[in-house]
């Protein structure tokens, strides 16, 4: 009897991880067979899922853009691991991907950039990436990555405090660190450059994941006056559920949140990082594998402000958006960073 | 800035979340309540909750009725309950290790169902709030207790009865007899099992309801681990609450108090680094378990599986 159970424990808890890694990853699409001339091959370990409308996504539609860019699945092919938000399965991704002899290898999130350091010189061939950082270790094929989120931010702050009727903004953090920090910096910044009387409450839920932090956070500033949020992380679905049900407008950052909440999104900066991509992809084919660092912001087109077409926004608004934008790219704007 | 955090509407800003906050809590932990005065500790609640949470929003999502989703939230939280009493009742397993498999088995497959059935992040449109005619309108009270959605309304009522069942009732008698002394109540003719079962089923149907009061009640959205640890700390609630239901309210509300309270902080502004805030309900329940934990004495046929002798 004993024994039976135990057995049966073990199965179940066999099956569970089964479950647990299909929700996780999906499998790279089998490689085609040689064409005459050998496609770029890139794998990407991401910290969450690839459709979660935030950081991951933003790399994942990249990679999508510059395939289409470079000539479709003959001249670039990419696989990814998404849902890697333990360290250690994204290590061994990584070191998996580079036996495998890809030619770069991305490693998108801060949290594995030790995993990187020790992986990347056992392979001095292979080309790695990571961000969002600058720091490439002073390795010769490490590059690195990241996104000057503040100027977004601060063009997002801009709009948020001319529509804010209350005088009070909403800020939803996940951990003050990378371009969340960042984007909370410029957002602050562009807001009290528009109403020096506004008041922008900021919170830190302590996770890039938790919604249901995220969603109280929301309700919370909400109660405390304010009537247009902000966010960032993959968590903030949560609180975009409770600004579309209290009706709060919302302004989002990494990815394009309209789809989720049509009539409260207004704007989103949204990251593309085919910018970066192309020229390490350009770098690599010309021999050179790392040693640099890159930035997308507003002027080089790695960030973008997407209006949401579905949002009424009054055209003054949309005036004063744009002269942050020109204001930050010819440099008559400057936004300070503490650290 | 901590004059700004006692002022009246701040004060009511954090008990209504905290009453709000404590629903997810009250089901699951009153859920587990019941299994464990039957002798049975179930560390799958999050797991059940999850597939609850994901199972009331798709099914929200594809029919347009927010009724059918919390149905289908309780069918899978009680089939998870089946085959969880199946396992440690029939089988005799030892019960952390499977309610461990239960939760992994939980995660993961919400997680899979959710990337083939629904592939991207979006939004329903869950419970609305239900403002309860004159007592919403009451100063302090009306936006505490009296202007939330039907889940918390429903989870605060389980509280009193879950109590009355417990207390008073035959089964509740015969719920406390098997988790206490499980040979005597079979001696007695009450079928260890059958109530065994009757629990654990209750209790997934709980939790599962739990996982609803979140994805369909609360946030309106699914996400991969949306829970993130919540089935685990109704876990820590029933000991906190001595297996009792008014207990584990109140350990749900102070849990809830203080979340809400540490997000107030911040938003005020007082001047704490934002990871210890976020610590403060966590750190409160470690301290009290460890005040309270050797007054009182669980049940004592708690996670121990039985066999009939001879």
């Amino acid at each position: 009897m004993r024994k039976k159970l135990y057995v049966f424990v073990a199965v179940l808890l066999v099956a569970a991880f089964v479950l647990a890694a299909c929700g996780k990853s999906t499998p790279a699409p089998a490689a085609k067979t040689e064409a005459p001339k050998k496609p770029f091959r890139i794998a990407v370990v991401l910290p969450s899922s690839i459709n979660d409308l935030a950081f991951s996504q933003s790399m994942y539609d990249a990679l999508v853009a510059v395939q289409k860019q470079m000539g479709g699945k003959d001249a670039m092919q990419f696989v990814y691991s998404d849902g890697m938000y333990k360290v250690d399965d994204a290590a061994a991704a990584i070191r998996d991907y580079a036996s495998q002899g890809y030619d770069l290898i991305i490693a998108h999130g801060s949290q594995y950039g030790s995993s990187l350091q020790e992986i990347a010189p056992d392979f001095p061939n292979t080309s790695f990436a990571w961000g969002t950082t600058v720091d490439t270790f002073g390795m010769p094929n490490v590059f690195a990555y990241e996104a000057a989120s503040e100027q977004g931010g601060y063009v997002n702050g801009v709009m948020a405090a001319k529509l804010s009727k209350s005088g009070v903004l909403g800020v939803i953090g996940p951990i003050e660190t990378g371009d969340a920090s960042r984007y909370v910096q410029g957002f602050i910044a562009g807001a009290k450059a528009t109403n020096p009387n506004i008041k922008v409450n900021v919170t830190w839920t302590g996770s890039f994941s938790d919604v249901s932090a995220a969603a109280e956070a929301a309700n919370t500033h909400i109660s405390a006056g304010a009537d247009v949020l902000t966010g960032t992380a993959q968590m903030v679905v949560g609180a975009i559920g409770v600004a579309k049900e209290k009706n709060v407008l919302w302004f989002g950052t990494q990815a394009d949140q309209s789809s989720l909440a049509p009539n409260i999104v207004v704007a989103n900066q949204v990251y593309h990082w085919e910018v970066v991509l192309t020229k390490m992809i350009d770098m690599i084919q010309h021999g050179k594998l790392g040693g640099q660092s890159f930035t997308i912001n507003l002027k080089n087109g790695g960030e973008v402000i997407e209006y949401n077409p579905k949002f009424n926004l009054p055209p003054d608004v949309k005036k004063a958006a744009e002269d942050a934008i020109k204001g930050i790219e010819d440099g008559s704007i400057k936004i300070e960073l503490k650290k | 800035m901590l004059a700004k955090l006692l002022s009246a509407s701040v004060l009511i800003g954090i008990l209504a979340s905290g009453v709000r906050l404590a629903t997810p809590y009250l089901y699951a932990a009153i859920g587990e309540t019941f299994g464990q005065r039957s002798g049975v500790l179930n560390l799958g609640v999050e797991g059940q909750m999850l597939l609850g949470a994901f199972f009331a929003f798709y099914v929200t999502l594809v029919t347009g009725s927010l009724w059918l989703g919390l149905l289908a939230a309780a069918v899978v939280g009680a089939l998870m309950g089946l085959a969880m009493a199946f396992v440690t009742v029939n089988l005799q397993a030892e019960q952390g290790i499977s309610g461990i498999g239960f939760y992994l088995f939980g995660l993961g497959l919400s997680d899979l169902l959710f990337q083939k059935l629904v592939g991207t992040v979006k939004t329903i449109q869950g419970f609305p709030p239900i403002h309860i005619p004159v007592l919403s309108d009451l100063p302090v009270l009306g936006p505490v207790l009296f202007q939330h959605n039907l889940l918390v309304y429903v989870a605060y009522a389980l509280v009193p009865l879950a109590w009355f069942v417990l207390n008073k009732t035959t089964i509740g008698l015969k719920i406390r007899s098997v988790g206490e002394n499980p040979q005597a109540a079979d001696s007695l003719g009450i079928s260890v099992a059958a109530v065994r079962y009757y629990t654990i089923i209750q209790g997934g149907v709980l939790s599962g309801i739990a996982g609803a009061a979140l994805s369909i009640g609360l946030l309106n959205v699914f996400q991969q681990n949306m829970t993130s640890g919540m089935g685990f700390i109704a876990v820590a609630l029933v000991y906190f609450g001595a297996w009792r239901p008014l207990g584990v309210l109140g350990g749900s509300l102070l849990f809830s108090m203080v979340n809400a309270l540490q997000l107030w902080m911040q938003v005020v502004g007082v001047p704490i680094p934002p990871d210890l805030a976020v610590m403060m309900p966590y750190v409160l329940t470690i301290l009290v378990l460890m005040v309270t934990v050797s007054k009182v004495r669980a049940p004592s046929a708690l996670a121990k599986p039985f066999e009939r002798e001879g």
